[in-house]
């Protein structure tokens, strides 16, 4: 149809930019893959529970498969033994993916700094958000998810993200 | 004659010694362990082998005669004593005891990982907590703490799945087995638990278990903390009942040296450890029933679980992980009103529970799915050491509570909860009725907890009031000594057992006199439980496996510590 005739049309053409109308349609529908180990997992349940209500931010659809998720939750420890799992799992989750870092331990290694966990998890794979707090309470990770919501607003969508991104398990 | 007269006259061998608060240990010879270890099960009637450890004896300020010394501790049939055992090892070779009690199997491949001690004749030795490309042993002295260690392949477990399936003469090719992997990143693996299953259809024929993803190094960690500051740490161990470990812990150094509480601080734990306990029992509860599909009942005990963790947050700062408590007391009283807050808590719990109940209670689908599933008797349980709940539902009244009560636990009017069976059903069901009578101990305790002081009054333990603090010299020193120093703890060592959610939360410490544990060995209930667990979901369903590990609570940051 040509476009200059438009007007014709009224309201029931909407134009706008590709972008911008995939980013509403992810912002919305965000699938988590939790990868909980720990003490933060348990706040994780909490947070998805109906008192603090993951879906009123559309992410309520936990996915226990990585190939049906977007949004990875590292919610908890990764130790080094846990390390190659948790690259298995990013790996196999199809682009465009986020990944939120909960609490300190996902975040810097928190105060295991001993021989058994890794000092953070963007040592492996590429992270997003952090959250501070050991466990952090729900409202943060209902503060992430948004966060997540915002800054994928402002992402072209035929981009694949964290190209140039290496990891300890890159190099092998 | 004491249960010790007897072991040192049946072999001449052993010595005694005390050991704090004027307990014995004696002293075996490598050479003997098989043959000691058999005849306190056998004549002694030694039911449970609660812990295997060793100590490095490297840094030890005085030359010990050996570097390394392994500790076994056991309890007896009425549960009422323990008794420990030290043997001195020459070379690093020991016979292992898994054929005496099936729970060493697991106990001694810690003990390998961690110090390199060899156990011979041992089943399968092999790393348990670490991971496999894993070099040297974390805890000796001589491993520095912070030295990790990558790992970039995760093992495939056949070199414990293929001796199982060939004991039970099958074959995965010839018999059509499928090998499937259960976790470790698995929804209803509660956390990081790995099951290699070798299924026939359905059907489980052999299961090995591999732990270790949530190992975090918690009692390396200890031997660089001092006292009070190792509370955060057990926080982590069970999460979800945080203050229950706090509380285990500050318990067994208060013994080791030997103080007691005000009342008031002792009433303030007891109700806190009896909420940590129906916290703790919710959310297994809540996570087992939504692994059968019985999601509204997950909603019915997660929310007055919240509102548990608001009256918690409130006195304590934080939801989940409190440190609340410390040596010789706690942070602070309980707040002006807290009374009503917590009946408005527990009447919460109360609708939740019978809510629930009324969902499953006479429900076939709940009793047909779980009746009969992976029953363990009460003399295979106590083989493979389980306590607490798990052991109270095959039909064993053990509960620390009652056999060693501590905390004023003999006035309390509650009663012990036993299943019959030991399945899956009777796991899940003891704990709704524990939390119940959990419940009625926070109501006797509320009524009649006392005024007064909630720290013992003791310079060398408590810090001192701020006020003292900015205005006094002394004030200023004690509290920098405190901080600096610590709280310390007379030299030697000690058991303590804590009738914990799980069962029987042991904590073994080793001190030098200063102000960090030389060592410290957590006896972890979850880790003596999952041992069994490929054994005992063996000819059930995977549908059924889900169930038992849910019912068996499992935490794995108790677990790999």
């Amino acid at each position: 149809m040509d476009l200059s005739q438009s007007h014709l049309l009224g309201d029931s053409i909407v134009t706008t930019k590709i972008d911008a109308v995939i980013n509403w349609g992810r912002e919305a529908s965000l699938w988590p893959f939790v990868f909980g180990t720990a003490c933060c997992a348990i706040e994780f349940m909490a947070t998805a529970a109906s008192r603090y209500d993951i879906s009123r931010f559309g992410a309520e659809v936990l996915r226990f498969s990585p190939r049906h998720a977007d949004l990875l939750v590292v919610a908890g420890t990764i130790s080094y033994k846990q390390a190659p799992i948790l690259k298995q799992i990013y790996d196999q989750m199809p682009e465009p993916k986020w990944v939120i870092a909960v609490g300190a331990c996902a975040s810097t290694g928190g105060f295991y700094d001993n021989y058994t966990t890794l000092q953070g998890i963007d040592e492996i794979v590429p992270v997003d958000v952090y959250i501070a707090g050991c466990p952090p309470r729900p409202e943060a990770i209902l503060d992430a998810i948004i966060q997540i919501q915002q800054q994928l607003k402002r992402e072209p969508t035929m981009e694949l993200r964290n190209q140039d991104f290496k990891g300890r398990f890159e190099d092998v | 004659m004491s249960n010790v007269d007897r072991l040192i006259e049946a072999f001449p061998s052993c010595r005694v010694s005390k050991i704090l608060r004027d307990r014995d240990m004696v002293e075996v010879e490598a050479s003997n362990i098989v043959d000691v270890v058999k005849y306190i099960r056998d004549e002694l009637d030694y039911s449970i082998l609660l812990d295997i450890t060793a100590i490095d004896n490297l840094h030890l300020s005085h030359p010990a005669k050996s570097r390394f010394e392994l500790r076994y501790i056991f309890r007896e049939s009425s549960f009422r004593d323990t008794l420990t055992i030290k043997v001195e090892l020459k070379e690093l070779q020991i016979d292992t005891v898994s054929k005496i009690y099936s729970v060493a199997d697991w106990l001694e491949r810690e003990v390998y990982d961690q110090y390199g001690i060899d156990f011979k004749n041992h089943p399968m030795l092999k790393r348990i907590l670490n991971h496999n490309e894993f070099v040297g042993h974390p805890m000796r002295k001589d491993y520095e703490i912070t030295k990790g260690q990558m790992c970039f392949k995760t093992q495939d477990m056949l070199d414990e799945m293929t001796p199982l399936l060939k004991e039970r003469g099958l074959d995965a090719e010839r018999d059509n087995l499928m090998l499937l992997n259960l976790g470790p990143s698995h929804p209803a693996s509660h956390g990081t638990i790995r099951t290699l299953v070798a299924l026939d259809g359905e059907n489980i024929k052999a299961a090995a278990s591999e732990i270790g993803y949530l190992h975090r190094g918690f009692e390396k960690s200890c031997e660089n903390h001092p006292y009070n500051q190792i509370i955060p740490y057990t926080d982590r161990l069970n999460y979800c009942s945080a203050l229950m470990n706090n509380i285990a812990f500050a318990k067994t150094v208060e013994d080791m040296m030997d103080i007691t509480l005000p009342d008031r601080g002792i009433f303030i734990r007891v109700i806190l450890t009896e909420l940590s306990r129906v916290i703790d029992h919710l959310v297994c509860l809540a996570a087992g029933l939504l692994d059968m599909g019985g999601q509204t009942n997950y909603w019915y005990l997660f929310n007055p679980r919240n509102d548990a963790y608001d009256f918690l947050s409130k006195l304590t700062g934080a939801r989940l992980t409190n440190s609340y408590m410390r040596i010789g007391g706690m942070t602070h009283d309980l707040y002006n009103g807290w009374e009503r807050d917590l009946e408005d808590v527990l009447q919460k719990i109360d609708k939740g529970i019978s809510d629930t109940l009324k969902m499953i209670e006479h429900n076939r689908i709940f009793q047909d799915r779980l009746q009969g599933v992976s029953p363990v008797s009460a003399q295979e349980a106590l083989d493979y050491g389980f306590t607490g709940p798990n052991l109270r539902a095959s039909g064993v009244a053990y509960d620390l509570r009652f056999t060693n009560p501590y905390y004023y636990y003999e006035n309390f009017e509650f009663d012990i909860v036993i299943g019959s069976v030991g399945d899956t059903y009777d796991r899940l069901m003891v704990r709704f009725e524990e939390m119940l009578q959990s419940m009625k101990i926070i109501r006797q305790a509320m009524k009649i907890i006392p005024d007064g002081d909630i720290r013992v009054k003791d310079h060398r333990i408590s810090m001192p009031p701020k006020e003292k603090v900015y205005n006094s010299i002394e004030g200023m020193m004690n509290q920098f000594k405190l901080v600096y120093e610590g709280v310390k703890v007379p030299k030697g060592e000690f058991y303590g057992a804590f009738e914990a959610a799980n069962g029987e939360l042991g904590f073994h410490i080793t001190s030098d006199g200063s102000g960090t544990p030389y060592k410290v060995k957590v006896r972890a209930p979850s880790f003596v439980h999952l041992a069994s667990y490929p054994k005992i979901i063996e000819n059930y369903q995977v549908a059924d496996a889900i169930l038992t590990l849910g019912s068996l609570n499992i935490i794995a940051g108790e677990m790999d510590r």
